[in-house]
């Protein structure tokens, strides 16, 4: 059966181009990659090769025409036997004229579908703790390695990698005693490369280990983001579900002390952004080690955001066998009525002395430690708003595209009628990370800057 | 070192010569089939052809067994046939259908198989390097013998992460054959006008890793170097590579008008080292098989083409619901 050679497609964008040459005339024989002719196309002249074997019966469109649209029919190939009398050059291209419809009912469609984010979970305001659980005192640090330890003797597939993890004990020693428990197999010392083996972790994933990867900052996972996003947050969805990376990244995120410019970014709202990713950025010990045996757990990469000044600081941690903590379920640390102050990680600390401070003057603050960030509990900012009908957001990150500004539209989208008050963002200074010790308290979210966003929001 | 060339007498029976020419056939027709689709339309974005490259996947893929992962760049219909994926899924991805691999969430840079071992199908050049050491590093912890073929361009080798992986995977000895699949062309540049040195699998040097070059574009050649290649990972020795010098016959992408190279160079590429007429021709003069007999191999793979070409036009597009699916895993995936 003749077949027509139709004009193709041969850019991502093109929908029409010039027919500059034709390199066969009617009557030659062609097999599949032989050039027949050269079409300049939006962006290059291109060669246009045969597929099929044949002969070519006519020339439909004539070498410099322009304008021809993709799939009109420029030739028509004759297979053996064939005459050029056969042609019958009235059938249009049927396939590609109904794939370009489908394309276009499917685009309203797609435009109902539901909302990005993912749905809010329900409000739990369960403790996270039954009454009467023994407490202990613990620091994160220690409570941070537990959460690894216990997590590494439930399951072999897990394992620690990172820079200095193993027989230097952690740079920040968060896995002192490790190596000795679990021995070399498991607990890794990697050269300084951390886009290498955020890149091998990855793929230890995909091969069925469970991997945690310690970078010993966050600073230096920039390096390795191309593997964490492009290859660990998106494969589950580029393969159809067919595999993805159950994994933990994880490390001391934002400003240590005097450390400068490179080492003391906040990452939570670059993080919070990608789908695929989980990211928790915990504040007290208990939590960073039921997030962290949560997280362990989750088939999915996890983002874990540590902070080098917490590592130090006692907290009450429950005495149980088992104790996880679920993501994406907010902590009411303090109950208030005339301001809700939201925050996570090292934030926190501010959130906290700010609500002392307040309730001297009178301000009664409710304080929301949201734990993880991504899923996030909005439900639980959204109930306490609607109560207090303010909020002040605090962090340590930078203000453009902050945590708190994604906060801020979601309680305009969902609660804009129970708002008495704007909305307000502490969060880092709009600058690089200064040096000098007076610069760097500059820099950061200041406990009197909350003091002051609550007196703003509440109008005292 | 010159490439690696086929011994003089291929240790290969008259079946086995018949299953490469075959296998190769189906690569070449299935992505000339591609080429045509995109041409209509009915593939968008990127389409990165494998034609003239064949004997590479072919050649390695006889030198693997059941079990063994491999992983490649956005290069990959090649890689996918030849482990054995169904060619109607890999079409039905190609035009973004409900059959396609990753039900058509992933397109021609990105299709995986648990089944076959097959990890993708990645799009960012070289970032496979470091993931395929990783598979193998799985296995290794899990003491399963089994192999990874990491599969990467000559343009891939000037990336840091490549040496970052060839490090690692030396000091750790995972076993994995580092592929640099050198087509001589990263996109339009030419490898002399984009590496230092002439001659890529040397570059294992410094890390301890043993290389070799291997004349791509004979199959019995590949395969030659694959097991050894292969044993030598098997047997705990570490990393291997294989700098195969193949050549690809279309432009980087289907876009690509190629403008970086002679026409004459292409076509005497194809008249005089072309990997299925090689096989052709062995098949031929040795009287391995008779010409009805490869007409019957080339209208068993017509068929099978075109049969999914048709898949891949009927396959409906993915339910608006998928938009919204696969984002999160509920339950760890397993091994399979």
């Amino acid at each position: 059966m003749a077949t027509e050679i139709l004009m193709p497609a041969l850019s991502p964008t093109m929908e029409e181009g010039t027919l500059a040459k034709w390199l066969v005339k009617e009557g030659d024989t062609v097999s599949s990659g032989d050039i027949m002719a050269e079409i300049e196309t939006d962006k290059a002249t291109m060669e246009f090769e045969a597929v099929d074997e044949g002969t070519i019966g006519k020339i439909l469109v004539a070498e410099g025409t322009e304008g021809v649209k993709v799939n009109t029919a420029i030739a028509v190939l004759l297979e053996d036997g064939e005459s050029a009398d056969d042609i019958d050059t009235s059938t249009p291209a049927p396939e590609a004229a109904q794939a370009a419809d489908a394309g276009n009912e499917a685009a309203p469609a797609a435009s109902e579908a539901p909302a990005p984010a993912p749905a809010a979970p329900q409000t739990d305001s369960t403790p996270d703790w039954p009454e009467g659980t023994t407490l202990k005192q613990q620091t994160v640090r220690e409570a941070l390695r537990d959460g690894m330890a216990e997590e590494m003797r439930r399951d072999d597939s897990v394992f620690l990698m990172g820079e200095e993890v193993a027989e230097y004990q952690g740079a920040y020693k968060i896995s002192q005693g490790m190596l000795d428990e679990f021995g070399a197999k498991r607990v890794i010392d990697t050269p300084i490369t951390e886009h290498g083996f955020a890149g091998i972790a990855t793929g230890a994933a995909f091969g069925g280990l469970r991997p945690i990867v310690e970078f010993m900052t966050f600073n230096f996972a920039m390096q390795a983001i191309d593997q964490i996003i492009n290859s660990a947050a998106k494969t589950l969805y580029m393969s159809g579900g067919q595999m993805g990376a159950p994994m933990v990244f994880r490390g001391p995120n934002g400003a240590a002390a005097r450390v400068g410019a490179q080492h003391s970014q906040d990452y939570a709202a670059w993080y919070m952004q990608v789908p695929g990713l989980k990211v928790a950025m915990p504040y007290s010990a208990s939590d960073y080690k039921g997030l962290m045996k949560t997280a362990i757990r989750d088939p999915n990469p996890v983002i874990f955001l540590e902070n080098e000044i917490l590592y130090g600081r006692s907290f009450d941690v429950p005495d149980l066998d088992d104790y996880t903590v679920p993501f994406g379920k907010a902590r009411i640390w303090r109950e208030g009525s005339d301001v809700t102050i939201v925050s996570f990680g090292i934030g926190m600390s501010y959130a906290l002395a700010a609500a002392d401070q307040l309730a001297e003057e009178g301000i009664s603050a409710e304080v929301i430690d949201l734990r993880t960030l991504r899923p996030m509990d909005t439900d639980s900012i959204l109930k306490s708003v609607m109560k207090t009908n303010r909020c002040v957001t605090v962090e340590e990150g930078w203000p453009q595209g902050s945590v708190g500004n994604y906060i801020s539209s979601v309680i305009m989208q969902q609660a804009f009628d129970y708002l008495d008050a704007p909305v307000i963002n502490c969060t880092g200074k709009d600058v690089p990370m200064p040096y000098a010790a007076n610069l760097e308290k500059l820099a950061l979210v200041t406990t009197d800057e909350v003091v002051a966003a609550v007196k703003q929001v509440t109008y005292k | 070192m010159a490439p690696r060339k086929s011994t003089k007498k291929p240790n290969v029976s008259a079946e086995e010569l018949k299953a490469y020419y075959r296998d190769m056939l189906l690569i070449r027709r299935f992505e000339e089939k591609a080429g045509q689709l995109y041409g209509m339309g009915l593939i968008g974005g990127f389409c990165h052809l494998y034609i003239g490259q064949e004997a590479v996947v072919v050649g390695l893929e006889a030198a693997a067994e059941e079990g063994d992962k491999r992983i490649t760049s956005y290069r990959d219909h090649g890689h996918m046939l030849a482990c054995g994926m169904d060619p109607n899924g890999v079409m039905a991805e190609l035009t973004g259908r409900e059959g396609g691999y990753s039900k058509g969430k992933g397109g021609s840079m990105h299709m995986f198989s648990k089944e076959k071992h097959f990890y993708g199908g990645h799009g960012i050049v070289a970032a496979q390097v470091p993931l395929g050491a990783g598979l193998a590093f799985a296995d290794k912890y899990k003491e399963n013998g089994r192999v990874t073929f990491t599969y990467f361009g000559d343009g891939a080798a000037n990336q840091g992460q490549v040496y970052e992986a060839f490090n690692m995977a030396a000091l750790w000895k995972l076993p994995c054959v580092f592929v640099i699949e050198n087509n001589q062309y990263a996109m339009g540049t030419s490898q002399q006008r984009s590496t230092s040195s002439a001659e890529i699998y040397e570059r294992g040097k410094s890390f301890g890793i043993p290389g070799e070059a291997v004349d791509g574009m004979d199959v019995l050649a590949v395969k030659e170097a694959g097991e050894k290649a292969v044993a030598h990972c098997r047997s705990g020795d570490g990393p291997y590579i294989l700098e195969i010098k193949t050549y690809r016959y279309r432009g980087h992408s289907m876009s690509d008008p190629a403008k970086y190279r002679t026409r004459e160079e292409v076509q005497k590429m194809r008249d005089e080292r072309d990997p299925i007429e090689q096989v052709r021709s062995l098949l031929l003069t040795g009287k391995h098989a008779s010409d009805e007999d490869l007409k019957a191999i080339d209208k068993e793979i017509k068929e099978i083409v075109n049969d999914s070409a048709e898949f891949a036009k009927t396959s409906p597009e993915p339910a608006v619901e998928e938009l919204w699916t696969d984002i999160y895993a509920t339950e760890v995936p397993q091994e399979a």
